[in-house]
């Protein structure tokens, strides 16, 4: 397929038909700059936890797989930490590794998604292009490991659904290190390029104390110098066995969420290399005949942050109770922290520094004191382009070029 | 903080609490009635400085359970509160909100979904159930059907 | 111009509702703009606004409370129009059924305001970007 480097119509947002309708979030403003904000959920509540305890402890996976498509690895682990908590469980050591595998490779193309997304918001599409070509050889790997490029299923109580297959290493391995090389590139541009620094620096801060107070987790935490990680802090898997760097900047701006996020790759594939060359031999999961009464709190770090499930049985074989926190929960009221005070043109940018789900991104909407729209997402974007053309006339730095990457 | 400082410290709020409950894993389980958790909650939070992680929901037929779970990031630890609200007529307990904005969210997704009282939340609103959804009915309530 | 004459012109206009989803499907269809998969060599163009769409791709069960945006876009939608009901949320409620949140799948929201209603169905959880593709041609190929 010949690849041409078009202008992407990204126009995939809701034009919102219904002028006094309520969107997902509310901004109010004084002059250009921001006010307050107010924030209604509603649209993606399907009713999960019900629905859990209405499945069987084996089956639940396969629904928390699809809270959230982008992290859909880690909260089934989740999951399965709480509930093999619950029974004492360890699960056999290659499959400990198998699943810090296919959850890396899940981080992996989760902050390339982002990337590719924070760079179309401040107009640089060839940023989105590449990101999320280069996304592809990833969901390829899991789609040969699990049989799907999303929702993989790959983890059950007590080890794992699919193995890798030893003759695939190697090419994992080749794959590994092309990822290596052009996230490295992509990084280095990105932490010279005057016009992002000038664009996305002191934009959008969390404090510290924000950070805390919101009790924020992942890249979100980590980029205001809250440096957890539950990989490091309470390990599960193989995490322990490996030897990787928990990333962190201090400032709290878009750039340093940016910045650990672009590492993280980076480590993400130092783990993933280590983990094929040392994974072991031996079984991939064990039986596991039932789930005595307890509870377990178990957690993963997905690529926003910490994943959380609280696991109550009874001794039967069905949840008693399934309580769900994605880090998106903590994560994207912190927004209200960051955006107080900023400008209007770097509302969408200020909120894709949280890395919340795509579509929570397009409910976006400017209201006056009467809540009619002024801004919908539209003209939003379209004012956080302007902006960015305004310091590329100003700095004067050449064009990145798709070539070059 | 470090798990015996951690251990130490609990020992402080033992006046208000029922029972502490160490479980393996690394967890710990601080059981008290549901006027003492705003006390509890606020110690953990501000004196101790663990990281608020979600609130859980329970319905527990004769009662019911709202677990606070936080983390103490140094040693990994899950420390859970776990306040009964005994009976289950217009059940209520105080907010954690105005000393702890991450749980605003938390409290309004339970209200909607148990219908318990947040006293004192600064923004009590409906937040997960359509604009629609009927009122006086609980979702998560045992009585509720699918 | 018809949706008949706009698929012999080869250039149908799509707009992407998400009526409760958990984004896999979205970041699919997303994708299809991406140099690998390029659905505009096909003349299919995702727009702004389903004032001027031809066809709507709708992901998720049909939430309760995205039940009422996603019927008011059917609305404002000029006819004929073609909805395609991408993966298996969208097809049927998929693993959500029952679920007390859950208002759809999209047909029956659809069906509430035009019984008559043009319905297509690409399943797969999510469905490949290939399988989107396919199955919008393989529908405007039958016009």
């Amino acid at each position: 397929m010949k690849e041409t480097i078009k202008k992407p119509v990204l126009a995939v947002g809701p034009f919102h038909p219904l002028q006094e309708e309520m969107e997902f979030f509310q901004l109010t403003l004084d002059g250009e700059k921001v006010t307050d904000i107010d924030v209604r959920i509603s649209y993606n509540h399907r009713g999960i936890e019900k629905i859990s305890e209405s499945l069987q402890f084996d089956q639940v996976p396969f629904l928390v797989s699809r809270v959230c498509g982008i992290c859909s690895a880690s909260h089934p682990l989740a999951y399965i930490n709480a509930v093999e908590e619950i029974a004492g469980i360890t699960p056999p050591e290659r499959a400990q590794y198998i699943r810090v595998i296919i959850n890396e490779l899940e981080r992996i193309h989760s902050h390339l998604l982002w990337v590719g997304l924070a760079g179309h918001f401040i107009g640089y599409d060839t940023v989105f292009m590449w990101a999320w070509k280069y996304r592809e050889p990833v969901l390829d790997l899991l789609e040969e490991i699990t049989g799907n490029r999303n929702n993989y299923g790959n983890v059950r109580v007590g080890g794992c659904r699919e193995d890798i297959p030893n003759e695939l290493v190697p090419k994992m391995l080749k794959e590994m290190d092309k990822v290596d090389k052009k996230t490295a590139m992509l990084t280095n541009a990105v932490l010279d390029d005057p016009i992002i620094h000038a664009r996305l620096k002191g934009v959008g801060v969390l404090t510290k104390q924000a950070a805390i107070d919101y009790a924020v987790t992942g890249p979100t935490a980590r980029g205001s110098g809250v440096a957890i990680d539950v990989r490091r802090d309470d390990p599960y898997a193989a995490y322990a066995d490996l030897d990787w760097n928990v990333i962190s900047q201090p400032e709290g701006d878009v750039f340093a969420k940016a910045v650990v996020r672009l590492l993280e790759v980076l480590e993400a594939v130092k783990i993933i290399k280590q983990a094929l060359k040392k994974l072991p031999d031996g079984p991939v999961t064990i039986e596991v005949k039932e789930i005595p009464p307890g509870e377990g709190c178990g957690r993963a770090e997905a690529p926003r942050g910490e994943t959380f499930h609280y696991v109550r049985s009874d001794g039967g074989n069905r949840p008693v109770r399934h309580k769900i926190r994605a880090p998106s929960y903590v994560n994207v009221p912190s927004f209200k922290a960051s955006c107080i005070g900023e400008d209007i043109a770097d509302v969408t940018i200020t909120l894709a520094a949280v890395d919340p789900c795509y579509s929570c991104t397009e409910r976006l909407a400017v209201v006056d004191g009467h809540n009619k729209i002024l801004h919908n997402y539209e003209s939003l974007l379209q004012m956080s382009h302007e902006k960015t053309a305004r310091i590329k006339k100003e700095i004067g730095a050449p064009e990145w070029k798709l070539e070059d990457i | 903080m470090k798990q015996e400082e951690l251990n130490t410290k609990l020992l402080e709020i033992k006046g208000k609490l029922i029972d502490v409950e160490h479980k393996p894993h690394n967890r710990i389980f601080l059981l008290c009635e549901s006027e003492n958790a705003y006390a509890v909650n606020k110690f953990l939070f501000k004196n101790v400085a663990l990281r608020f992680i979600t609130a859980t929901g329970i319905d527990s037929d004769d009662c019911f359970e709202i677990l606070y779970h936080y983390s103490n990031d140094e040693t990994g630890c899950v420390v859970t509160v776990k306040a009964f609200i005994r009976g289950r007529d217009n059940p209520a307990i105080e907010s954690i909100t105005p000393f702890l904005p991450g749980a605003e969210w938390i409290e309004r997704e339970i209200h909607d979904i148990l219908g318990i009282d947040f006293k004192n939340h600064p923004n009590l609103k409906r937040l997960i159930l359509a604009d629609d959804w009927p009122e006086g009915v609980y979702p998560l309530r045992k009585e509720a059907k699918k | 111009m018809g949706l008949k004459m706009k698929a012999l012109k080869k250039s149908v206009w799509v707009f992407h509702v998400n009526a409760g989803a958990c984004n896999n499907c979205d970041i699919e269809i997303v994708n299809l703009l991406t140099p690998k998969f390029d659905i505009e060599r096909f003349g299919i163009k995702l727009v702004g606004s389903p004032r001027h769409a031809d066809a709507l791709l709708v992901t998720g069960v049909g939430t309760r409370q995205a039940a009422i945006r996603l019927r008011e876009i059917y609305r404002q939608t000029p006819k004929p129009c073609i909805v395609f009901c991408i993966g298996a949320c969208a097809g049927g409620t998929g693993i959500f059924e029952g679920g007390y949140h859950v208002a759809g799948p999209v047909d029956k929201i659809i069906r509430e305001v035009d019984p008559n209603a043009i319905i297509a169905y690409v399943p797969g959880c999510p469905p490949k970007p290939e399988a989107m593709i396919s199955g919008v041609l393989k529908v405007l190929s039958t016009l």
